[in-house]
Order: structure tokens, then sequence, then C-alpha cells
């Protein structure tokens, strides 16, 4: 029961991620993009914390607190370039 | 394990996991630069928010003592999502992203070299 909820989740979870593929390849502009890699980040800490749920086993959520620090960090790192021409000043 | 904890297990991922796709949809059918920014930064985090909390509670139950880093987690992207979203907007509007014809009060998005003086 809670196995096959899990792989629903897992497959609505990958057309998002293939939604965001798609705003990546084709935004108009460079922040349409850099919004989309934060959001496949997003999407890519849900499919981790569901794979742990699939496998029973809690070992899966450092990596996702650290792909949310590091989503975090770079994307306020590419919003500080386009805003200033320099990360840190 | 009980079954009133383990339908509320499913019900929360099945909430989260459907508002993780209607904020990639909006991310994906959205027509201008902000209305684009507000779907994922709204309905994701919700999102994330919900698949989160599952999982804290399915681990709880599961073994002994509360499991403490998914609420570590879904802390951090509730702090953090708002700072990234205001990030992105101050962005646009330094690159004079263009807004939708019919944005209300689209004049004040106009930069500062080309207004009148008062």
């Amino acid at each position: 029961m809670l196995t096959l909820i899990v792989l629903i989740c897992c497959a609505l979870v990958g057309v998002a991620l293939l939604l965001n593929l798609y705003r990546l390849i084709q935004g108009p502009s460079v922040l349409d993009r850099i919004l989309a890699l934060d959001t496949m980040y997003i999407n890519s800490i849900a499919l981790i914390v569901l794979l742990g749920l699939f496998f029973g086993s809690p070992l899966y959520f450092e990596g996702a607190l650290l792909i949310a620090m590091l989503g975090f960090v770079s994307t306020a790192a590419l919003c500080k370039y386009l805003l200033r021409g320099d990360i840190i000043e | 394990m009980h079954p009133a904890i383990e339908w509320t297990v499913v019900v929360l991922l099945l909430i989260g996991s459907v508002f993780l796709l209607v904020g990639s949809v909006g991310l994906a059918r959205l027509p201008d630069f902000f209305t684009r920014l507000h779907a994922p930064t709204k309905a994701s985090t919700l999102g994330i928010g919900g698949v989160l909390i599952a999982s804290c509670l399915y681990f709880s139950i599961e073994q002994d003592g509360l499991s403490v880093k998914e609420l570590v987690i879904t802390l951090f992207l509730f702090i953090t999502a708002p700072i990234t979203a205001h990030m992105l907007a101050k962005a646009a509007l330094h690159q004079d992203s263009p807004p939708l014809e019919r944005t209300r009060n689209s004049d004040l998005m106009t930069p500062a070299k080309d207004r009148e003086s008062p």
C-alpha cells in the first residue's frame, strides 16, 4: 500500500522534473533558467526523501540537507552576480 | 504500524506530490517571468513541506525517538524560499525583464533614468 503510493508520488515528481527541464532549456532569459534550476533542486530533495521512504532507511536525509543548502547558496550567488556584476564585493 | 498513521502518511505524500506537480506546471505554462516566479516559490515549498512532514511521521513511528532531520530541512526551506524569490525578483527588475501588458502600475517598473523628475 505505502510502496504503491510512494511509486505514484515518484511518478508525479518525475513529471514535475521534466517540466522544469523544459523551462530550463526553453527559458527566454537567464533568470528563467535560474528559477528552473532552483525548482529542480527542490524536486530532487522530494525524490531523495521518497527514495528513503521506499527503502525504509533514514540514511538519505543528510544528502537531502546538503542539496537544500547548496541550492540556496548557488541561487543566491547567481542572483548576486546578476545584480552587482560581482559576488563578493 | 497503525492504519490511521499509515493513512495520514499516504494523504500527506499525495497532497505534497500534487502540489509539487502544480508548481512545476505553473512554471512551465505561465506567460511572464513574474507570474512564473510566484508559481514554484509558493506551491513547491508547500509540496516539499508535505512530503518531508510525511517522512518525519513515518520514521518517528518506525524507529524509536523523534527524527529531527526532516524538520531541519523543512525549516531551512521555509526560511530560504522567500529570500530566493526576493533576490530573483530584484534581479528581474534590475535586468528590465518585460512584464505582461495588463500588469497594473507597470509605470513604476521603468528605470529611474527614464522617469520625469518631480
